[in-house]
C-alpha cells in the first residue's frame, strides 16, 4: 500500500484512537451486510442444505456440468486469445506502418472495432453468418460467434497496446536502428517489437481476464459455457442461485489468480530490467507500460 | 433498410442506452468513490473491504450478475424493485451496471492516487499544511488528474456493456431492438452497422475528449 505513506502521516494517540473507531465501523459494517445477506437467503429458504450439499456429494455436479461448461469456456477464451494476438500484432503494426494508407486502414478498423459491443458483434456473427453458414456444422456455429467476436474486440484491444508499447520506447531505439542501415520495417520488427511486446506482457496477462469473462456473453448465442452450464444445472437440481453462486465463485477463483500472476510479471519485468542494467532491458521504461489502460479496459 | 428505419424505434432505443449509461454511470461514480475511500484509509478493515469488492466484482462476469439479478434476487429472493416486469429489470440493470462498474472506478480513482510521488506529501507537510490543507492543495488535484484517462476508458466500457442488460434483463435499449429486429427481418448486415455505428457514436468523442483532457491536464514531472 504505497498510498498509505503517499496520504497519512503516522498515526499520534488521537489518529490511533479514530482508526479504532473507524475499525469498529468497518467491522459493523461487514457483519450488518452479511446479516442482510443471511436473513434475505433463509426467508427464502434458500440456506437449505439439500440446495448445496449437491456441490459436495453428487460428483455428477461437476463431471456432467460444470467442468465440461468450464472447459468450453477454457477452450473459448485460449482461442480467442491466440486469435487476437495475432490480429492485434498484425494491426497494432499497421497502425505504426510509414504507409499512409495502411495506418489509416488498420486505425479505423481498430477504432470500429473498439467501440461495438462485443455483445453486438456476437449476435450478429451469430444470427446474421454462422447459424446459417453450410461450410460449418451447426454445432460449431455458437463458438465460431463467440471466438470470432472475442478476437475482433480483444485483438483491436492490444492492437492499441502494441501501439502505445512502440511508443513508450526512447527514440534513441528507432534512430539508433535507423542509422545502422536497418529500413524501418526491420526496425520496428528487431529492434522495438521485442521490446514493447516484453514491456506489455502484464498488460496482456490482464487482457485474458477480459476474455476468460466475456466468453459468459456466449450464453446469449447459446454457447454450453461455464454460465449455461450452471442454468441448466440449476433447473436439473432446483437450485438456480447455488449454481449461479458457485459459477462465479469459479470464475472470481480463476481470473484472481490472473491477476495475481500478471501483477508478478510485472514485478519480474521491473527487477529484471533493473538488475540486468543492460541497455537493452534498461531502456524499457517499465513505469509507462501501459498496464493502467488495461485495468481500466478490463471493465468491458 | 428504409422500412426497418421506419418501422422501429431505434433513436428511442439508443434513448434507453443513453438512460441506462447516465444513471449506471452516476450510481458507479459514487460507490466507486466512497470504494476508493476505503482502499486508501489508514484503516486495515475497511481496505479489505474495499479490496474484497474489487476482487470480486472485477472478476465476476456482467453477464453472470445481470442473470443473478433477474433469476436470483427479483424471482427467488423476491426482491422487486417496482410492480411492473419491464421497471423492474431497467432497474435492477442500473443497479448491476453501477455495482459492477464501481469497481473499476475504484481501481481508476485509486491508480490516480498511486501516481502521486511520495515526495509531494512529504513537500507539503514540509512547509508547514495541514493534513486537510495538503490533501486539497496539493494531493487531490494530482490524483484527480491521473485518473481522468482511467475514468473514461471506464465510462466507454459502461456504455456497450448496458447492451449486457438488453439480452439477459431483455430491457428495451439498442441490443435488445437489434435482436428483435434480427429476429423478425432476419440478420443484414446494414442493421448491424446501423447499431455498431450508433455506439461508435456514443463512445468514440467521449474516448478523443478525455485523451485531450488527460493531455492538458496532465501533471508535468
Amino acid at each position: 500500500m504505497s498510498s498509505d505513506s503517499v496520504l497519512f502521516d503516522a498515526p499520534g494517540p488521537r489518529a490511533r484512537l479514530r482508526h479504532g473507531v473507524l475499525t469498529g465501523i468497518g467491522v459493523l459494517l461487514v457483519v450488518a451486510g452479511a446479516w442482510v445477506v443471511y436473513r434475505k437467503m433463509s426467508e427464502a429458504g434458500q440456506l437449505d442444505p439439500a440446495l448445496w450439499t449437491p456441490f459436495v456429494t453428487d460428483p455428477a455436479v461437476w463431471s456432467e456440468y460444470l467442468l465440461p461448461g468450464f472447459w468450453e469456456t477454457i477452450k473459448a477464451a485460449a482461442a480467442s486469445v491466440v486469435l487476437a494476438g495475432v490480429y492485434g500484432l498484425v494491426f497494432g503494426m499497421g497502425r505504426l506502418s510509414h504507409v499512409r494508407a495502411v495506418r489509416w486502414v488498420s486505425g479505423v478498423v481498430v477504432e470500429f472495432f473498439r467501440s461495438v459491443p462485443v455483445l453486438l458483434m456476437m449476435v450478429f456473427l451469430f444470427f446474421g453468418y454462422f447459424a446459417t453458414a453450410t461450410w460449418l456444422p451447426n454445432q460449431y456455429a455458437p463458438m465460431a460467434a463467440v471466438v470470432v467476436g472475442l478476437t475482433l474486440y480483444n485483438g483491436s484491444v492490444i492492437a492499441e497496446l502494441v501501439r502505445s508499447g512502440v511508443h513508450s520506447l526512447p527514440a534513441g531505439q528507432a534512430e539508433a536502428g535507423l542509422s545502422i542501415g536497418l529500413s524501418p520495417g526491420q526496425t520496428l520488427r528487431s529492434i522495438q517489437l521485442p521490446q514493447a511486446l516484453r514491456a506489455m506482457l502484464p498488460a496482456l496477462v490482464g487482457q485474458l481476464v477480459v476474455v476468460l469473462k466475456d466468453t459468459a456473453l456466449g450464453t446469449v448465442v447459446l454457447y454450453p459455457e461455464l454460465l449455461t452450464a450452471a442454468k441448466t444445472l440449476g433447473s436439473a437440481y432446483a437450485n438456480t442461485l447455488q449454481a449461479y453462486i458457485v459459477a462465479a465463485a469459479v470464475f472470481v477463483l480463476v481470473n484472481y489468480a490472473l491477476t495475481v500472476l500478471a501483477g508478478r510479471v510485472e514485478r519480474w519485468l521491473a527487477r529484471r530490467g533493473r538488475s540486468a542494467g543492460g541497455p537493452r532491458t534498461a531502456a524499457v521504461p517499465v513505469e509507462t507500460v501501459p498496464t493502467a489502460d488495461a485495468t481500466s479496459s478490463g471493465a468491458r | 433498410m428504409g422500412d426497418i428505419i421506419g418501422n422501429y424505434d431505434i433513436l428511442g432505443a439508443f434513448w434507453v442506452t443513453i438512460q441506462l449509461s447516465v444513471l449506471s454511470a452516476l450510481g458507479a461514480l459514487v460507490v466507486g468513490t466512497v470504494l476508493a475511500v476505503f482502499r486508501v484509509s489508514p484503516v486495515r478493515v475497511l481496505r479489505a473491504l474495499g479490496a474484497f469488492y474489487v476482487n470480486v466484482l472485477r472478476n465476476t462476469p456482467l453477464t453472470l450478475l445481470m442473470v443473478f439479478s433477474i433469476l436470483g434476487m427479483s424471482i427467488i429472493l423476491g426482491l422487486q424493485l417496482s410492480e411492473d416486469q419491464a421497471r423492474d429489470s431497467y432497474w435492477w440493470a442500473v443497479i448491476m451496471l453501477s455495482v459492477y462498474h464501481a469497481a473499476f472506478v475504484c481501481e481508476a480513482i485509486r491508480s490516480g492516487v498511486n501516481t502521486i510521488p511520495a515526495g509531494q506529501a512529504e513537500a507539503a507537510r514540509s512547509i508547514g499544511l495541514t493534513f486537510g490543507q495538503s490533501m486539497r492543495e496539493v494531493l487531490l488535484p494530482q490524483a484527480f488528474r491521473g485518473a481522468i484517462a482511467p475514468l473514461g476508458s471506464t465510462l466507454i466500457a459502461l456504455i456497450k456493456n448496458t447492451t449486457v442488460a438488453a439480452v439477459i434483463l431483455g430491457t428495451a435499449e439498442a441490443a435488445g431492438l437489434l435482436a428483435q429486429i434480427t429476429e423478425n427481418e432476419g440478420a443484414s448486415l446494414p442493421t448491424f452497422f446501423v447499431f455498431a455505428l450508433g455506439f461508435v457514436v456514443l463512445t468514440l468523442p467521449i474516448g478523443l475528449a478525455v485523451t485531450s483532457l488527460s493531455r492538458r491536464l496532465a501533471v508535468k514531472r
